[in-house]
C-alpha cells in the first residue's frame, strides 16, 4: 500500500462532507456533482445560476490549489485522448440517465440511507472494477 | 430572504468542494484506478478512496439527522431532496455505464470538473465530452417524452 494516503484523503473527505452539508443547510439541495451539473445544461429558469456558480466554484477551486500545490493533478495514467472521450461519453451519459455519481449517490445518497443509492454505489463500482481489471489484463494497463 | 446567500452559497461550497478533492487525492486518476486494481496484490492496493467517501459520509451523517428536523433551508423556501425509493433499469444500466468510464479514465464529475481548472489537458478533453454525453442524455429523455405524448393523443 505503497500510495496510500490515509490522513490526507480523510481530511479531504471531511472537508468534502462539509461542503456537501453546507449545501444542506443552506440551500436545501444534495451536492450531487452530476446532478448539479446536468441542471446547468437543461437551462430551465431559477435552476441556471446557483448551479453555474457552483460549477465556477469547483473549477476555480481547482485552479487555486494548483497554484498552490500543482502535484495535486497529477495524472500519470496512459490513456489515448480517444479512450478519454469515451469515458468522458459514459461518464455524462450515466450519471445522467442513473441520477448521480459518487458524490450524490455515494456521499449523500449512502449518509441519508437512500436503497436507490446503495444499489447505484455497488453497480457503478463493480463496473469501475471490472473495467480497471479488463484494462489491466487484456489491455496491459494502457488504453 | 437573500438570493445574495443563496448564489454566494453555491460558489463557496464548489470552492470548498474542489479543495477537499484536491488535498483528498481524487484529482490523480491513478489514486481512483488504485482503489480499483488488485491484480498486484495488497502490497500496491490504494484504498484512499474508501477513506474519502468514508469521512465525507463521517460529516454529511449527522448533518442530515439534525436537518431533518428543520422546516426550511437558510437560503430557500424548502428543502429539494430526492424521495424515490424503487430500484428500475435505468438507475442500473446508468450506474453500469458511468462505472465504466469512471473506470477507464478514473476521473468521475467532481475532480474532472476541479482538474479542468488546474488546467489538465485530459480533464478539458473528459469534461467536454461529459458534457456532450449528458446533453446527448437529456436530448434523447426529451425525444422520448415528446413520442410519448403523440401517442397518448
Amino acid at each position: 500500500m505503497e500510495n496510500f494516503t490515509p490522513f490526507q484523503s480523510l481530511l479531504g473527505g471531511l472537508l468534502i462532507g462539509a461542503a456537501s452539508a453546507a449545501m444542506l443547510v443552506l440551500n436545501g439541495r444534495i451536492a450531487g456533482i452530476s446532478g448539479i451539473t446536468g441542471g446547468v445544461l437543461r437551462m430551465s429558469r431559477g435552476e441556471t445560476l446557483w448551479r453555474a456558480l457552483f460549477v465556477l466554484g469547483l473549477v476555480g477551486g481547482g485552479a487555486v490549489y494548483h497554484a498552490l500545490a500543482p502535484e495535486a493533478f497529477t495524472n500519470t495514467l496512459d490513456r489515448s485522448w480517444g479512450a478519454l472521450i469515451v469515458a468522458g461519453l459514459l461518464v455524462g451519459f450515466g450519471t445522467q440517465m442513473g441520477n448521480g455519481c459518487t458524490s450524490g449517490h455515494g456521499i449523500c445518497g449512502l449518509s441519508r440511507m437512500s436503497p436507490r443509492s446503495l444499489v447505484a454505489v455497488v453497480t457503478f463500482m463493480t463496473f469501475a472494477a471490472l473495467t480497471v481489471f479488463l484494462v489491466g489484463s487484456v489491455f496491459g494497463g494502457a488504453l | 430572504m437573500s438570493p445574495v446567500g443563496k448564489y454566494l452559497s453555491a460558489l463557496v461550497t464548489g470552492l470548498l468542494f474542489a479543495f477537499g478533492l484536491a488535498l483528498s487525492g481524487m484529482t490523480q486518476p491513478s489514486k481512483v484506478v488504485g482503489f480499483f486494481d488488485f491484480s498486484q496484490g495488497l502490497q500496491s492496493w490504494d484504498p484512499s478512496l474508501a477513506f474519502v467517501m468514508g469521512g465525507g459520509m463521517l460529516v454529511y451523517m449527522p448533518v442530515y439527522r439534525l436537518v431533518q428536523r428543520r422546516k426550511r433551508p437558510l437560503f430557500e423556501e424548502r428543502f429539494r431532496l430526492p424521495s424515490r425509493r424503487d430500484i428500475d433499469a435505468r438507475l442500473l444500466l446508468g450506474s453500469a455505464l458511468f462505472g465504466i468510464g469512471w473506470g477507464l479514465a478514473g476521473f468521475c464529475p467532481g475532480p474532472a470538473l476541479t482538474s479542468v481548472g488546474a488546467g489538465s489537458r485530459e480533464a478539458i478533453v473528459l469534461v467536454a465530452s461529459m458534457l456532450t454525453g449528458m446533453w446527448l442524455f437529456q436530448r434523447l429523455e426529451a425525444l422520448r417524452a415528446t413520442r410519448g405524448k403523440e401517442v397518448t393523443r
